[in-house]
């Protein structure tokens, strides 16, 4: 029997006491939108080859990239504060509670995490009038599986992180994929060889599984998406699982 | 049912991965039910980890480890259900008040939440926290967060609670109050397992006591069997001037049946402390000054080790 | 004696700073580096090609590039000022430690300023250099001093405000709610020409905007600039005199 739910209802008890935090979390890609979206696509009007207009084409991707946000910063830097300060899973140990139940508690309560977010930002992105069909609501399983994605791989970097300094690292890599991974503009502006690397990056597949339906294409490569995610998710659990039980039952 | 046996260790090693440092290094004991069993001995000596292994959250490296009679690597959660535990370090939940602490903590051993409400008054009595119950844990004093692990770790109502330096960090006036709880568990029945590097906590709460040093159990008794199994009745405890203790201790070596010179002063191991004392003087040998006590458990772990147990 | 007093505050700064340069230095470049490449010149491309009224014909990323200076500087300002001077204004924290020697708040306040201006400057002058990489115009010589400009208009009345912070929650706040609306809305993405009417008043009282017109200015030799530097010097020396009454209350309470 798996009792992971408790360490979701732990952190949801933690969580009546800080729920300001979603707003700040829903608040900062709506700034996303009204700029780039917004004020940017006054500038760029419609998106070339697509037909789409500016702010309708970001969007989407902006719902991922809060998924994805939503999800890892709980994962990496709540989890590392937990681990390394709070000595939270120390306590929690010694109960019946075993290395397994923390692990998947804390990524189930990651991506319900991102998905929440995700869905505030859904219903902005609604009032502004960006959506334009009902399989845009297809972004609230997307966001659940983005979110198991970079809860895992969040997870399992934060096994190998030795202190606050090393979080610049994750910066270091996170601040490129966003700006690169088709956030902004279409994977037509780079050169095909490119184009390849950007295809393999997590974020790239996490925009294409909500901005294809968002503008109501759907199709196999949703699919592929997904796989990816999924994957990706399950192969950072297998990584973190072990190196958190060495951490944790030394 | 008063001789049943709940923890029985046999050649137990723990080498720690990092480092490779043997932390215990075989150890034989057994842990009867309804006693305060305790392990004495300074920091680093291998009792934390001991602990650890006993609570399930840290595996053997070699030899046999049985508790309730379960295996702690294939049963650990079944044997943790049954355990309390008390950390050294307090690992209270500092996000939460110390109600929903209390809460979440019985969640986690399965009971359900009536149970839960029911046992959480009383604790909160216990640990002398009703009118702290609404607080966050971060405004609470070291003695109070202390009474909130231990009243944590009663939630489960356990059959073994264990304690690792219960009262390390605490002020006077707050251990005196947390020995009056521990005993009172004592009273209830509750099966207690603690380290202390403190000879006084030892002798105040402990049937039965290990002596461990260096990874290794030195030697096993009652407090009283080993002071004396290890030292005189009495000890006359003389201080020279500094650098002077073991020129002084040369002129007086006979008189004691024992004699340790510490670096700021000298232990004169005797029947009859005042006896001793005078005849020091007779000598013409003035100390700076001069304390007859009883011998302690500190005595005996400078016998069988030959180091003090705070340093 | 003052001066030197300050200086002994600096060099504590710099001691500590010694230890992590080395990631900051990345940081830095790095940065502008994959925002100009990305929003300048990928996104740019449909920008350009739109061809819209508002940028006069100025490619985007000749936009762009002097706009993020300016709000790069402030970016640096505050994670400079917020939370280190917070730290060390706590209990446990250096300034009380310096406040135990003959060092004065005053001094305390000098010297840890010369070092958020030695890391806003830095900072401004290898976003330059990637600039030039980039074939961005503009005079390194002007840019630096008007980045640093910028960043000490924030800087300054954000360490007089922290040193006193009892909660570092109000920290977060105050990056969240202040800090990222200006760093969007001040025009270093968009003109703010494009803004409502009733809107451009209000952004026009931003520190940002006037440190993203000063730093637009001096790129693209447009317009006067001394408007801006008198705001921004306002707000910095305004700042100085409120950290000197903060600082002294704070410290020798």
């Amino acid at each position: 029997m798996t009792r992971m739910h408790l360490l979701v209802e732990r952190n949801l008890m933690v969580y009546r006491h800080t729920w300001s935090l979603l707003v700040a979390e829903v608040f900062e890609p709506v700034l996303y939108l009204l700029t780039i979206g917004i004020g940017i696509g006054t500038l760029v009007g419609h998106v070339r080859g697509t037909g789409v207009a500016y702010p309708q084409y970001v969007a989407p991707a902006l719902l991922a990239t809060a998924a994805m946000n939503g999800a890892m910063n709980e994962t990496t830097f709540n989890l590392f504060q937990k681990l390394k300060f709070d000595r939270v899973y120390d306590s929690i140990l010694t109960t019946p509670m075993t290395v397994r139940d923390v692990a998947f508690g804390e990524v189930c309560w990651a991506l319900l995490r991102g998905t929440l977010t995700t869905s505030g930002f859904l219903v902005i992105v609604t009032v502004l009038g960006l959506v334009h069909t009902p399989w845009a609501l297809l972004a609230l399983p997307g966001a659940a599986v983005i979110g198991f994605a970079f809860a895992s791989a969040g997870l399992a970097v934060t096994t190998y992180l030795r202190d606050w300094q090393d979080f610049q690292l994750i910066q270091l890599v996170m601040l490129p994929m966003f700006l690169f991974a088709t956030t902004f503009y279409p994977l037509g502006v780079y050169p095909r060889p490119v184009q390849l690397a950007v295809e393999c990056l997590p974020l790239y597949q996490s925009i294409e599984l909500l901005r294809e339906p968002s503008l109501g294409h759907i199709g196999p490569g949703l699919l592929v998406a997904a796989v990816y995610l999924l994957v990706m998710g399950v192969l950072g659990l297998a990584i973190a699982l072990p190196r958190l039980r060495r951490t944790l039952l030394a | 049912m008063a001789d049943e046996i709940l923890v029985r260790a046999s050649g137990l090693v723990k080498v720690h991965p990092m480092g490779g440092v043997r932390a215990v290094d075989g150890i034989d004991f057994e842990l009867r039910k309804g006693e305060a069993f305790g392990f004495l001995g300074p920091n680093g000596a291998g009792k934390s980890s001991t602990m650890r292994m006993i609570g399930c959250v840290s595996t053997p490296s070699a030899g046999e480890l049985r508790i309730f009679g379960l295996d702690p690597a294939t049963d650990g959660a079944r044997i943790r259900a049954r355990l309390g535990v008390v950390p050294q370090e307090d690992t209270v939940d500092t996000e939460l008040t110390v109600r929903e602490n209390l809460y979440i903590y019985g969640r986690y051993f399965g009971l359900s939440r009536a149970r839960i409400r029911e046992r959480t008054a009383g604790l909160l009595e216990f640990a002398q926290l009703e009118d702290k119950a609404s607080e966050q844990v971060g405004a609470l004093s070291g003695g109070m967060r202390r009474r909130l692990t231990i009243a944590r770790s009663l939630i489960n109502e356990p059959e073994i609670l264990l304690l690792d330096e219960p009262t390390t960090g605490l002020d006077p006036q707050a251990r005196h109050v947390l020995w009056d709880r521990l005993f009172r568990l004592k009273q209830e029945g509750v099966t207690l397992i603690l380290t202390t590097h403190y000879m006084d906590e030892a002798e105040q709460l402990c049937d039965r006591l290990v002596v461990m040093d260096r990874g290794r159990i030195a030697d096993e008794g009652s407090p009283r069997e080993l002071i004396e199994r290890h030292s005189t009745r009495e000890v006359l405890e003389l201080r020279f001037p500094p650098g002077e203790q073991a020129i002084r201790a040369e002129k007086v070596t006979d008189i004691a049946e024992r004699l340790e010179v510490l670096p700021d002063r000298v232990l004169l191991y005797v029947e009859d402390g005042e006896a001793a004392l005078a005849a020091v003087h007779a000598r013409g040998v003035t100390p700076i000054t001069a304390l007859v006590r009883r011998a302690t458990l500190e005595d005996v772990f400078l016998t069988l080790t030959g180091r003090t147990l705070v340093d | 004696m003052g001066d030197t007093l300050a200086w002994r505050s600096f060099s504590y700064w710099m001691r500590r700073y010694r230890h992590t340069w080395r990631g900051t230095i990345v940081i830095s470049v790095a940065n502008p580096f994959l925002f100009l490449l990305a929003m300048g010149a990928g996104l740019g491309g449909l920008v350009d090609q739109n061809h819209s009224a508002y940028l006069h014909g100025i490619p985007y990323l000749d936009f762009f590039a002097p706009g993020l200076l300016a709000a790069a500087a402030m970016q640096t300002a505050v994670t400079e000022s917020a939370r280190p001077v917070h730290t060390a204004g706590q209990p446990s924290g250096s300034y009380r430690a310096a406040a135990a020697t003959p060092l004065r708040p005053d001094d305390i306040f000098a010297g840890h300023l010369l070092f958020i201006a030695f890391r806003i400057a830095i900072s401004a002058a290898a976003f330059v250099l990637v600039m030039a990489l980039f074939g961005i115009p503009g005079s390194a010589l002007l840019l630096v001093p008007a980045a640093l400009l910028t960043g000490l208009a924030f800087a300054v009345p954000i360490a007089a405000w922290a040193v006193g912070v009892d909660r570092p929650a109000k920290l977060n706040a105050f990056f969240r709610f202040v800090v990222m609306p200006l760093y969007m809305f001040s025009g270093t993405f968009f003109p703010t020409s494009q803004l409502p009417a009733w809107l451009r008043p209000v952004v026009e009282l931003s520190p940002l905007w006037h440190g993203v017109a000063l730093c637009r200015t001096i790129a693209l030799g447009t317009g006067t600039p001394y408007v801006h530097v008198v705001y921004l010097a306002v707000l910095a020396a305004l700042g100085v005199l409120a950290g000197r009454r903060r600082y002294r209350r704070h410290l020798h309470a």
